[in-house]
C-alpha cells in the first residue's frame, strides 16, 4: 500500500471509529427529545462503522468490505428516508415530534 | 509524515463536527456540522484508497440524506428549545454509557490481535485484482456485478421499497382540491353538456 497506510495505522482508524460511535451513542443518550437530532446520531454511528469496514477493506487488501460498506450506505440512506417519512407524518398528525408524545402503541 | 498529519487534520475535524452534531442548539447547525462531518470522512476514505466508496459518501450524504435532514428541519415549524429542558437530567447517564462503550471499545482494540491464517485466507480473494493492477473504483465494480450481484440487486429493492413507502406515508389526499380526471374528460359529449336555445332579440336574461 502507500506511504500514508504505513505511517497511520490500523489501530489509528479502529480508535476513531470507536470515537466516532460513542459520540453517535451519546448523542442518542442527552437529545432524548429530539428525533431529528437522534437520527442524524444514528447516521454517525453508521459512518463509524463505514469507517471501521473500510480500514479493515485496505488492511487486508480486500475490496469485500467496501462492498459491505456500500450496503451500509444504502441501508443508511433508506432508513433516513423512511425515518424523515415518518417523522412528517407524526409531525402532521400532532403537531409536535417530541419522544414523549409518540406512545400511541404503548397500550 | 504528510499523510498522517492529513489524517489527524481529518479525524480531528470529524471528531469535532460530531461533538458539535450532538451539542448543537440550533438542529440547523447540526445538520450543517453533520454535512463537514461527512466531508471529513470522505477526505478520510481517500487516504485510505477507497477512493469510489468517498464519492458515494458525497454524493449520498451530503447530496441526499443531509439536505433532506435541512428540508424537514427547515419545513416543520418545531420548538426546539422545549426539547432541550430534561437535558441535564439526561447528560450523567449519557456521558456515564458513553465512557463505558468507549473503555469497552478501547480495550477489544488494545488486545485485539488478528489471526493471520485467516486474514491471508481472505486476502486472496483480492490477489487477482492487486495483480491486474486495475485501479479501486473498477476492481469494485467487477466484485460487485459479478460474486455480490444477488445482493446489489437486493440493496435496490430496499432502496425502491423506502421511496414507495415514503411516497404512501407523506402523500396526503385532500378533499377539497379539485383533480383532473381524464377519463371523466374524454366521457363528455357536446351533446350531452351542451345546449343552443334561440332566444329572442330583446328579451335575453336580464
Amino acid at each position: 500500500m502507500n506511504a500514508a497506510w504505513s505511517v497511520i495505522g490500523l489501530s489509528h482508524y479502529l480508535v476513531l471509529s470507536a470515537i466516532l460511535f460513542t459520540i453517535g451513542v451519546l448523542g442518542i443518550f442527552i437529545n432524548r427529545r429530539n428525533v431529528i437530532v437522534i437520527l442524524m446520531s444514528i447516521e454517525l454511528m453508521l459512518l463509524a462503522v463505514n469507517i471501521n469496514f473500510v480500514a479493515f477493506s485496505t488492511h487486508l487488501h480486500n475490496l469485500v468490505g467496501q462492498v459491505f460498506a456500500m450496503f451500509v450506505l444504502t441501508v443508511a440512506a433508506a432508513e433516513a428516508s423512511i425515518g424523515l417519512a415518518i417523522l412528517v407524518v407524526c409531525f402532521r398528525n400532532r403537531g409536535s415530534i417530541a419522544v414523549e408524545d409518540i406512545n400511541l402503541m404503548k397500550g | 509524515m504528510l499523510a498522517s498529519l492529513i489524517f489527524y487534520l481529518f479525524a480531528t475535524v470529524l471528531v469535532a463536527s460530531a461533538v458539535m452534531v450532538v451539542t448543537a442548539r440550533n438542529p440547523v447547525h447540526a445538520v450543517l456540522f453533520l454535512i463537514l462531518c461527512f466531508f471529513n470522512a470522505s477526505g478520510l476514505f481517500v487516504l485510505m484508497g477507497a477512493e469510489f466508496l468517498a464519492f458515494i459518501l458525497m454524493i449520498v450524504y451530503v447530496g441526499a440524506v443531509a439536505v433532506l435532514f435541512l428540508f424537514v428541519v427547515m419545513l416543520l415549524n418545531i420548538d426546539f428549545k422545549s426539547m432541550r429542558q430534561g437535558l441535564r437530567r439526561q447528560l450523567p447517564l449519557g456521558l456515564g454509557v458513553g465512557a463505558l462503550l468507549l473503555v469497552e471499545l478501547a480495550v477489544m482494540a488494545l488486545h485485539w490481535s488478528s489471526d493471520s491464517q485467516a486474514f491471508s485466507a481472505l486476502s486472496t480473494v483480492e490477489m487477482v485484482n492487486q495483480a491486474t493492477n486495475v485501479d479501486s473504483t473498477r476492481a469494485l465494480g467487477r466484485l460487485l456485478y459479478t460474486d455480490y450481484f444477488y445482493p446489489f440487486q437486493v440493496a435496490g429493492l430496499i432502496l425502491l421499497v423506502a421511496m414507495i413507502g415514503a411516497i404512501v406515508l407523506t402523500l396526503r389526499d385532500r378533499k377539497r382540491v379539485k383533480r383532473q380526471n381524464a377519463a371523466e374528460q374524454m366521457d363528455r359529449r357536446p351533446e350531452d353538456v351542451v345546449e343552443i336555445r334561440k332566444v329572442k332579440s330583446g328579451e335575453g336574461a336580464l
